[in-house]
């Protein structure tokens, strides 16, 4: 499941309604990954955009694959303004047993971050700066820029 | 007609074009100085489709997407 909100997270809440959707599904293991706005750099928060049909389809196809592996991945992130402290980002997966579970986060975080189609802006002095030296371009990119 | 949307921190007002493929919008892209950046790094998606070639053809209705690089957590 994909869950998308305005602002930051309500991390416990969220934790518990996930813990508690699967409680009686037989997963031996529930491993969440909790993303936290962090202070460096003289940021007050981070704002984040999301284009959601991508970001649907994307999802999508982890869903498949972790149910190719009996496990079960759900995703909450914010849109809009979070700031220091708060919490942007939760994924987490469900699975009979730790391994899968342990291996899946990690491949499922790696292509989030450079796969989902979601913008980082640093809120630094009242402004929005697009946080373009910690983005990756999406596989695939600098087509339209090819001299035909 | 094919509309064009830029996503993202690109701020640009979306296009509508009539063209049909891809190759041509990146003819008319390349004019556009402001978007001389950009095109070295987004992705391009055709109905919400990544797509990762400009022999794609295009179709009254059909929208495209450009994707700037991301950083989503």
């Amino acid at each position: 499941m994909l869950y998308l909100y305005n602002g930051a997270l309500e991390v416990t809440a969220i934790l518990k309604e996930w813990y508690e959707q699967e409680a009686g599904s037989n997963y031996g293991a529930y491993i969440p990954f909790v993303g936290t706005v962090r202070n460096e750099d003289g940021i007050e928060g981070l704002s984040f955009d999301i284009y959601e049909p991508i970001l649907e389809s994307w999802f999508k196809e982890w869903q498949e694959r972790a149910k190719a592996r009996g496990a079960v991945i759900k995703m909450a992130h914010s849109r809009g303004d979070v700031m220091l402290h708060e919490s942007s980002y939760i994924a987490a997966v469900f699975s009979p047993k730790r391994r899968v579970a342990l291996e899946f986060i990690d491949e499922f975080v790696e292509d989030f971050k450079a796969s989902a189609p979601i913008w980082k802006y640093d809120l630094k002095g009242g402004k929005r700066i697009y946080a373009l030296e910690r983005s990756t371009a999406i596989k695939g990119s600098g087509i339209l820029g090819e001299k035909s | 007609m094919v509309r064009v949307e830029f996503l993202g921190p690109i701020q640009k007002a979306p296009l509508e074009l009539e063209i049909t493929n891809l190759s041509e919008l990146a003819i008319v892209l390349q004019k556009d100085s402001e978007m001389s950046e950009w095109l070295k790094n987004c992705a391009v998606a055709v109905n919400d489709t990544l797509v990762s070639s400009l022999y794609v053809d295009l179709k009254d209705g059909d929208r495209v997407s450009l994707l700037p690089p991301v950083c989503g957590g």
